[in-house]
């Protein structure tokens, strides 16, 4: 078994806040350097390295706008702020353009397939070549249990999630020989601004009966990057309730 | 990023590199396969990062698929170079 070396940075992408936000404090509180990326929200990226700093862990925040940016810089900076290589990589940066099928213009399915997967795609094959070399690597894909489950109105999102599933199993496979994992986590009805206009049946319609919390999610992220899951890769941890049960 | 690729400088740097992958040292020939010497595609696309660092060669994936030997890995870096 691998272990992680003592200085590392993960690089949560879409970390401003929810889900995000919750991971790279979760990474954070592991003994992670974390570059905290945002596309927009600057004050929220730079209240979540506040608040890691306070829980005297080590950020930075990086600007970029992972689907339509160059991953290299984002990566290259990352290392540089922090002084270590990017050896977790956790995908979450995602958008919705929601309406059913019959309604949905090329540009809503397009922007939602370049955020939610093709962007993951150039993080993960950017994050390859220090993680090999190192022998060490975590990648972890913020999927949804829409994809593996029908959500009417969310054709583009579910083909992106369930495309991020796939590509998980798949990459896993090509470098687990490395010391290097690859694994989703799939949340189910998560309180955040994302889903604060998702009405009160959903909710019920949960086994839990209640929505999850982005901690939730981030706990679920924490253990798949720490050492503890060396052996575990390819999978999708779902964080769901029983959603998806 | 060394600027030397000359075939002795190539094939230092293949030499090197092979035994991360599980290559015993003493296999390692002008004449032997990646296959005989269980190189995969893996170790071969990390070899190509190592090349491309050392000498500045970049190989895609059509030309690692085309190269059998060492010794083809070595020439084709050496042609590129050149």
């Amino acid at each position: 078994m691998s272990h992680r070396p003592d200085t590392a940075v993960a690089l949560v992408t879409g970390a401003s806040k929810g889900i995000g936000a919750a991971i790279a404090q979760a990474l954070a509180a592991d003994g992670w350097a974390v570059a905290v990326n945002y596309r927009s929200d600057k004050d929220g990226a730079d209240r979540t390295v506040a608040a890691i700093e306070e829980a005297g862990g080590k950020a930075v925040a990086l600007h970029g706008d992972v689907a339509n940016g160059a991953p290299a810089e984002l990566f290259k900076q990352a290392e540089e702020q922090l002084g270590a290589p990017v050896l977790a990589l956790v995908n979450n940066a995602g958008v919705t353009a929601d309406g059913l099928a019959i309604q949905m213009d090329d540009e809503d399915w397009d922007i939602v397939l370049q955020t939610n997967l093709t962007a993951a795609f150039r993080m993960t094959r950017g994050a390859m070549r220090p993680m090999i070399k190192a022998r060490y690597g975590r990648v972890i894909n913020v999927a949804s249990v829409v994809g593996p489950r029908a959500n009417a109105g969310q054709a583009n999102y579910a083909a992106a999630k369930a495309g991020l599933i796939g590509m998980t199993k798949t990459i896993a496979h090509e470098v687990a020989k490395r010391g290097v994992t690859v694994n989703a986590v799939a949340p189910g009805f998560i309180e955040t601004d994302m889903t604060k206009d998702v009405p009160e049946a959903v909710k019920e319609a949960v086994p839990a009966r209640r929505a999850g919390t982005p901690e939730e999610v981030a706990a679920a992220v924490r253990f798949l990057a720490s050492d503890d899951a060396g052996y575990v890769t390819g999978t999708t941890l779902f964080v769901d309730g029983g959603m998806s049960a | 990023m060394a600027t030397t690729t000359t075939p002795e400088a190539v094939e230092k740097t293949v030499y090197g590199a092979l035994p991360q992958f599980g290559v015993e040292e003493s296999d390692i020939s002008r004449d032997a396969t990646f296959e005989d010497l269980d190189v995969d595609s893996l170790d071969l696309a990390e070899l190509s990062q190592i090349i491309e660092d050392e000498h500045g060669v970049q190989l895609k994936g059509d030309d690692v698929a085309k190269i059998k030997t060492v010794g083809d890995a070595i020439d084709l870096v050496v042609n590129r170079a050149a």
